[in-house]
């Protein structure tokens, strides 16, 4: 997660159920939720939070196709190029014998590349450890939510009132 | 509210809210390691440093301290191989293919499956660099330029594929097991009490927030690594039975091997899967997680790939006949009549019959049970490798050259090896590590638990204690 700054009110709930249908009551009322966390999925939620659909599959995509042709480039020049060997009696350019190594490569590509694409696209990383949170109860049994005051027009009263009648247990302040 | 209608058996017991999920599973993490753990750890650390030696001697004197010959140039080391790589298949399985079913029940097993797989692949790993008797040469088998001082590897060769099959094998059974770990691992720090727990958990969880973006991310992602892993894992035991099935040697030449060994793969990495867990849930104290009806599921399937496995035993056998090619026919007449009969019958009542007495559901639902038959089928899809490689080689085309294998102290000593290094790996994971997913327990204990408390959140038994608040989070007071 990336610094946060400026003044929030977090609202603290009891239960999956209740946050993903306060998200869209609270939207409905006007209030600008920043974001919701969870310690597990909650299915929906995103989409009911308004988050864009996760373009992670594409780049695996490319990452797979990077890798096929890297692979598959790499045997084509050494077997059939560079140094051609007859071992067996086998042809050295032989597409149907590099089938398995070419899915490999994709597969090793595709999964590194994805996941270090997950792990920058949410600012996960090493040395991001001491960033402050809203609640730590987030990665235990409460679902934490997250309203920026400067980006409400509403005020402290009126969202905290939103969110006590959305189903929040608790709703405290947090200044960074 | 919304509440699932119980289709399926319950999977948690007890009726655990969030809270109780977290506190049972982080305890064992959090206290001090218990005196059961640290004896067990001595002894497995006793048991690799004999393996260490035989090892090291191994590799000291070289190869021909093992008990190979020029007929039987494979034996034991391969055996191994194969049979730890097979281990390690359950757990990807679990963790990939009965995500894309959607199998509830993979929730509660597939962290413990998952790091079995990789200590597992270490081992088998370990055999290959073993069997290469100068493992400082092992980058030879890197695809690295002509100057480097070797020619190009051989693409068209299976034990080449095999180099790429296991180590993108294992490094995406890595990414893919630590990825499930980081939410867990952020859990454990924000309990975490002491400075050094802070910061090494800390840090490996990458500053996890759990914000609904990350996770739907995380879930995205999660299923294209289950997509991959799922013919990945496939794709290594079926290269792992090429290394035999593209040599020209009768009783390895079948093209029946490739399913027939991913099928004997799982089989025999479910039995230790429960071997595992059976000893974890008791230790633990996770009888609620890793319940009765987890344990008759891994049955079933261990059935089911036992089964598999028995029809290609059997057709494999047909088939030296029927083939009408004498020398396919000797290999396997051979396998059970010769000198080897015993270790062909061992592999036929371990693999074929045992599996088949968990059709009576008292059995595969009695725990001392389930413990015995998967140490068997353990020892049988041992003796399976062996069969096929020691009993394939051991009488050649020419009969001077007939002979029999005799396993030396090093051969036995550096199988030893293996143990002693996946025992220690997989306790020092069972202590340090949370054992159960958490995450994905919590996300479906509201459609598994068997009874639902009235309040699924429940109450964190670590902050009522008033312990592990960190600071940031106080100052609102």
């Amino acid at each position: 997660m990336a610094e946060l700054s400026g003044k929030y009110l977090v609202g603290v709930y009891d239960d999956d159920d209740t946050v993903l249908h306060a998200v869209p009551k609270l939207r409905k009322a006007g209030v600008k939720i920043k974001e919701v966390y969870s310690p597990f999925p909650i299915h929906g939620l995103d989409e009911a939070l308004g988050h864009p659909r996760t373009r992670i599959g594409i780049a695996a995509f490319m990452f797979g196709v990077t890798g096929c042709c890297c692979v598959l480039t790499l045997m084509i020049w050494t077997m059939g190029y560079d140094w051609p060997m007859i071992i067996g009696g086998k042809d050295p350019l032989s597409i149907p014998n590099y089938i398995p190594i070419t899915f490999e490569g994709t597969v090793l590509f595709t999964a590194f590349g994805m996941v270090i694409t997950f792990l920058i696209s949410n600012g996960l990383g090493p040395g991001t450890h001491f960033h402050p949170r809203f609640d730590v109860r987030a990665t235990d049994n409460k679902f934490i939510m997250a309203i920026e005051m400067s980006r409400n027009s509403m005020t402290e009263e009126e969202i905290s009132r939103a969110l006590k009648d959305s189903g929040a247990e608790e709703v405290n302040i947090k200044q960074f | 509210m919304h509440v699932t209608s119980p289709v399926r058996e319950p999977l948690i017991q007890g009726g655990k809210t969030y809270a109780d999920v977290t506190e049972d599973i982080c305890r064992h993490v959090e206290a001090t390691p218990t005196k059961e753990w640290k004896i067990a750890f001595g002894l497995s650390l006793i048991v690799l440093a004999y393996g260490s030696v035989c090892l090291a001697w191994t590799w000291w004197e070289g190869l021909g301290v093992w008990g190979l010959n020029k007929t039987v140039g494979w034996a034991w080391d391969i055996t191994n191989f194969v049979w730890w790589v097979g281990i390690g298949h359950a757990g990807t399985l679990i963790s990939a293919i009965l995500l894309l079913f959607r199998q509830k029940w993979r929730t509660s097993i597939n962290r413990a499956a998952e790091a079995m797989t990789i200590f597992a692949v270490i081992c088998a790993a370990s055999f290959i660099l073993m069997h290469m008797g100068r493992p400082w040469m092992a980058y030879w088998a890197l695809p690295l330029p002509n100057a480097f001082g070797s020619l190009w590897v051989n693409f068209n060769s299976p034990l080449v594929w095999d180099v790429f099959a296991i180590s993108t094998y294992f490094s995406v059974s890595l990414v893919f097991w630590y990825i499930g770990l980081i939410p867990d691992l952020a859990t454990i720090r924000d309990r975490a009490t002491s400075k050094v727990s802070k910061f090494m958990y800390g840090t490996f969880a990458m500053g996890w927030d759990g914000s609904a973006k990350t996770w739907a991310r995380y879930e995205y992602i999660s299923l294209i690594l289950a997509g991959l892993s799922t013919p990945l894992v496939l794709s290594v035991h079926t290269i792992v039975s090429m290394d035999f099935a593209t040599s020209v040697i009768p009783g390895w030449h079948t093209t029946i091997f490739p399913p027939y060994f991913v099928a004997g793969a799982i089989f025999s990495g479910f039995a230790m899967v429960q071997n595992l867990m059976l000893i974890t849930r008791v230790v633990y104290k996770l009888e609620d997680y890793i319940t009765l009806e987890h344990i008759e599921t891994m049955n079933k399937v261990i059935t089911l790939t036992g089964s598999v496995v028995g029809v290609a035993y059997i057709t494999e056998f047909f088939i030296a006949w029927y083939g009408g090619v004498e020398y396919e026919y000797y290999a396997f007449f051979n396998r059970m009549t010769g000198p080897y009969w015993w270790a062909y019958w061992a592999m036929m009542t371990c693999n074929v019959i045992s599996p088949q007495l968990f059709w009576s559901r008292k059995l595969r639902r009695s725990i001392s049970f389930t413990f015995f038959i998967s140490v068997i089928v353990n020892i049988g899809m041992w003796f399976e490798r062996f069969v096929i490689i020691v009993t394939s080689l051991h009488r050649d085309y020419v009969p001077s050259s007939w002979t029999m294998f005799s396993p030396t102290r090093y051969d036995i000593g550096d199988y030893i090896f293996s143990f002693g290094l996946f025992f220690t790996l997989f306790l020092l994971f069972s202590k340090y590590l949370p054992v159960v997913n958490m995450a994905e327990v919590k996300a479906v204990l509201r459609s598994t638990s068997a009874q639902l408390p009235a309040k699924i959140a429940g109450v964190a038994k670590v902050r009522q204690r008033g312990a592990a608040e960190p600071a940031y989070n106080k100052d609102q007071e």
